[in-house]
């Protein structure tokens, strides 16, 4: 059970493991994301689902090293169990024929899970154009999984080393000045980059819904942990999203929250990386 | 059995005169300044000495009060005779015949509320210390390595999905299987127990403990599936195309109550179930040593809510070096519904007690953290639905208090996931699910429920006699399937 499969790093820091999961593939849809413990004292961490291959059983997830938790998953290997893969957790994705072209948004680390809403949004009729931003070209995944998908892709990298040179942003804005009859826009990715998403579409009034990543304990919604603002009111991300409306989401409030374990965080990491270079890092 | 660990005890039943004579043996404890700063029980327990000593204090009643008062039906003076034998194996086995759980229900009921109070010697003297005594033979055979799978009947060839590892799931479970039939009990977290694994802390309920309950129920023979969340992987409609006849539902009131009140999403802001989840279940109190699961340790911490939740996360904050660890409750300490038992240790320990006290907001720095929260003093009107004096708030009264963590521990709701997911569920409108009292039988044939799902958050052992009481009617129900 939870058995790694799989594993290819996809680019320096980011890993790619397909876990044998049958149970929760079968039942899970796109939009929806797991919670993984990889070791008896290892944190409970969401991810949201990158692929799910049915017919085997695999779960798809794509994985930033980014401190302890992340980094202890990095260097598992095939034939090792995850402890826990709990799911699907969270509401999936709304698909339907939306009329127009739906924009598949994703940032860095958030491009893999843009991958199974674009499958199930063109199953349903739609033109979908995917566009897929990172720093540079080296740090760019998914590329040739999503131009299978896509009726068009487009890249763009902070520095200009392949496709648009700019953000994601710039690309949305460029195709609604260039005409495109966009009536769905779905972004994943870091914090800001689906504000700025939100605030490009905003004046358009198109539909624009963005998939959150407070910190999460339990995932069920029993603790309360991951609660965002939206609308005014509390949501939590865990069971009432974690796709909620990109215009109503307080993002300043959630990006203040991501930040509330920085001190602790580094103090794991630093411990780990110094475990690992004397070899303890096993727990 | 008796053993070195006897030498010295006179053992036996005392003249019935001289009974009342001996006082209530007291428990040992940890002194408050030293367990403040550690997450080891409270109580050390009896001694066998004074295990026996207590026991003997039994008037053995012909129409035993106590027995009445308590929720399982416990054969009490039973047990506390096979203790003056010094049989202590043997009267733990004696409690498990009607409560599997006296490891844990010796630790954390309300006895005082239950079988102590009616003990027939409460009147003029102290009542029997029948919790301790619990606690004493559930432990005495643990550690000594006695515990005995009973003999099963045999085996029915139904199985039923208890779905919840709490107290009533896991009281169903162990009865279902005593009975002859096949129980796999589903748990969404990790790890088996509910709120004995995540919401009751380390020093007042080892997890060694719980484990050693659940390990009790596997070796009996039932399965237990963990991070599988019914509801998701997984509905109750599917669990009876698997094969299982009947469902029982104790997943529990996990859904915390939030104030509502501004700034109540700044950083260093937690339900009490995030704080004791993370503290309890990962561990988060030995952050300094393990660096899983971290917590926010504020200088200080103010808790809000008179409840055990609100001791149990206040004495939490305590231990994770608050300088003041305060607790914030609208009414007085006589409507505190928290045991007296923990109420005095947590003033044993230097708890501050707010009462009268309300927040009306937090207030935060640029950054995002709670750095403030502005109260209003409160007094007592007229008593509410609960039956409770209603506090009302003292115009003018408002006061700004400096915090750097705030829990709030006002109360859980039924977890939604079970009706949302599930047709034919009847719910009240608070979102329980609507169960016969006496057989715990839901408005959906097949389906039971009990526990905090169907009362609201009540209290271990109450979600425990439920759980008895749905095992029986289901074993009927099961005989006509």
């Amino acid at each position: 059970m939870n058995e790694i499969v799989f594993k290819k790093v996809l680019c320096p820091n980011i890993t790619m493991f397909k876990i044998k999961t049958p149970e929760l593939v079968e039942r899970a849809e796109a939009g929806q994301f797991v919670i993984l413990r990889a070791y008896e004292e290892s944190e409970r961490i969401p991810m949201s689902i990158g692929g799910l291959d049915r017919e085997n059983g695999l779960l798809t997830i794509v994985v930033m090293e980014v401190g302890k938790s992340s980094a202890e998953i990095v260097r598992m290997e095939v034939g090792e169990h995850f402890m826990d893969v709990v799911g699907p957790l969270g509401v999936p994705t709304h698909i339907e024929d939306f009329g127009g072209t739906c924009v598949v948004i994703g940032g860095g680390v958030g491009i893999p899970p843009i991958r199974p809403i674009a499958e199930a949004l063109k199953d349903k009729g739609n033109k979908v154009v995917g566009i897929i931003g990172a720093r540079s070209q080296d740090l760019l995944i998914f590329e040739e999984e999503l131009g299978e998908i896509c009726d068009d892709l487009i890249i763009t990298t902070d520095d200009g080393s392949k496709g648009m040179k700019g953000f994601v942003t710039h690309a949305l804005q460029k195709m609604i000045d260039d005409g495109e009859n966009v009536k769905f826009v779905m972004a994943v990715g870091p914090v800001i980059m689906m504000k700025n998403i939100a605030k490009t579409t905003e004046p358009y009034g198109i539909s624009t819904w963005v998939s959150l990543n407070p910190i999460m304990v339990d995932g069920t919604g029993m603790c309360g942990g991951c609660r965002v603002s939206v609308d005014g009111k509390s949501k939590f991300a865990c069971v009432d999203g974690p796709d909620f409306d990109g215009h109503k989401v307080d993002f300043d409030e959630l990006m203040q929250r991501q930040a509330m374990y920085k001190d602790q965080e580094k103090v794991a990491y630093d411990d780990y990386l110094h475990k690992c270079k004397i070899g303890l890092d096993r727990s | 059995m008796a053993t070195e660990e006897l030498a010295g005890i006179e053992l036996g039943e005392l003249p019935l005169k001289e009974r009342p004579k001996v006082p209530r043996q007291p428990m040992p404890e940890q002194d408050p300044k030293e367990r403040s700063h550690n997450f080891k029980e409270v109580p050390n327990g009896y001694t066998p000495a004074l295990a026996v000593k207590e026991a003997q204090r039994c008037l053995q009643c012909k129409k035993p009060t106590c027995m009445n008062g308590c929720p399982v039906e416990v054969d009490i003076p039973a047990f506390l005779k096979l203790i003056t034998e010094g049989e202590f194996s043997r009267a733990a086995r004696k409690i498990k015949e009607t409560n599997s759980l006296p490891a844990v229900c010796g630790r954390v009921c309300p006895q005082e509320e239950q079988c102590e109070v009616v003990c027939v010697l409460h009147k003029k003297y102290k009542p029997v210390a029948i919790g301790n005594l619990e606690r004493f033979v559930a432990d005495w055979e643990r550690e000594h390595d006695e515990m005995q799978v009973p003999e099963l009947a045999p085996s029915t060839g139904k199985k039923v999905a208890v779905v919840g590892s709490g107290p009533a799931g896991l009281t169903v479970a162990g009865d279902l299987v005593k009975m002859g039939h096949g129980v796999t009990v589903f748990e969404a977290l990790h790890k088996e127990g509910g709120v004995l694994v995540y919401g009751i802390p380390e020093f007042r309920l080892p997890k060694v403990i719980v484990k050693s309950e659940v390990d009790f129920l596997e070796k009996m023979g039932v399965e237990f599936k963990t991070s599988y969340v019914i509801g998701k992987i997984r509905g109750i409609d599917e669990l009876f195309e698997d094969g299982y006849s009947a469902v029982f539902i104790g997943t529990g009131a996990g859904l915390p109550n939030f104030m509502g009140i501004p700034g109540e999403n700044l950083n260093g802001i937690y339900s009490a179930n995030e704080y004791l989840t993370r503290s309890n279940l990962m561990r988060a109190f030995a952050f300094d040593d393990a660096k899983g699961t971290p917590i926010m340790a504020g200088k200080t911490v103010v808790v809000l809510g008179g409840g055990n939740t609100a001791m149990d996360s206040v004495r939490t904050g305590l231990r994770l070096g608050a300088e003041r660890a305060i607790i914030m409750y609208r009414r007085s300490r006589q409507e505190m519904p928290a045991r007296d038992a923990e109420i005095h240790h947590a003033e044993e320990e230097g708890i501050e007690f707010h009462f009268l006290t309300t927040p009306i907001k937090f207030m935060g720095d640029d950054n995002g953290w709670v750095r403030q929260m502005e109260c209003l003093k409160m007094e007592l009107g007229e008593p509410d639905a609960s039956g409770r004096r209603r506090p009302v708030p003292i115009e003018g009264s408002n006061f700004t208090l400096d915090v750097n963590t705030v829990i709030v521990a006002i109360g859980n709701s039924s977890n939604p996931l079970i009706p949302r997911t599930t047709s034919g569920l009847d719910t009240n409108k608070w979102g329980n699910i609507i169960a016969d009292a006496e057989t715990g039988q839901t408005s959906r044939k097949g389906v039971f429920a009990g526990g905090d799902i169907v009362t609201g958050g009540a209290t271990v052992i109450l979600a425990a006699g439920a759980g008895k009481k749905a095992a029986r009617a289901i074993d009927e129900y099961l005989k006509t399937v």
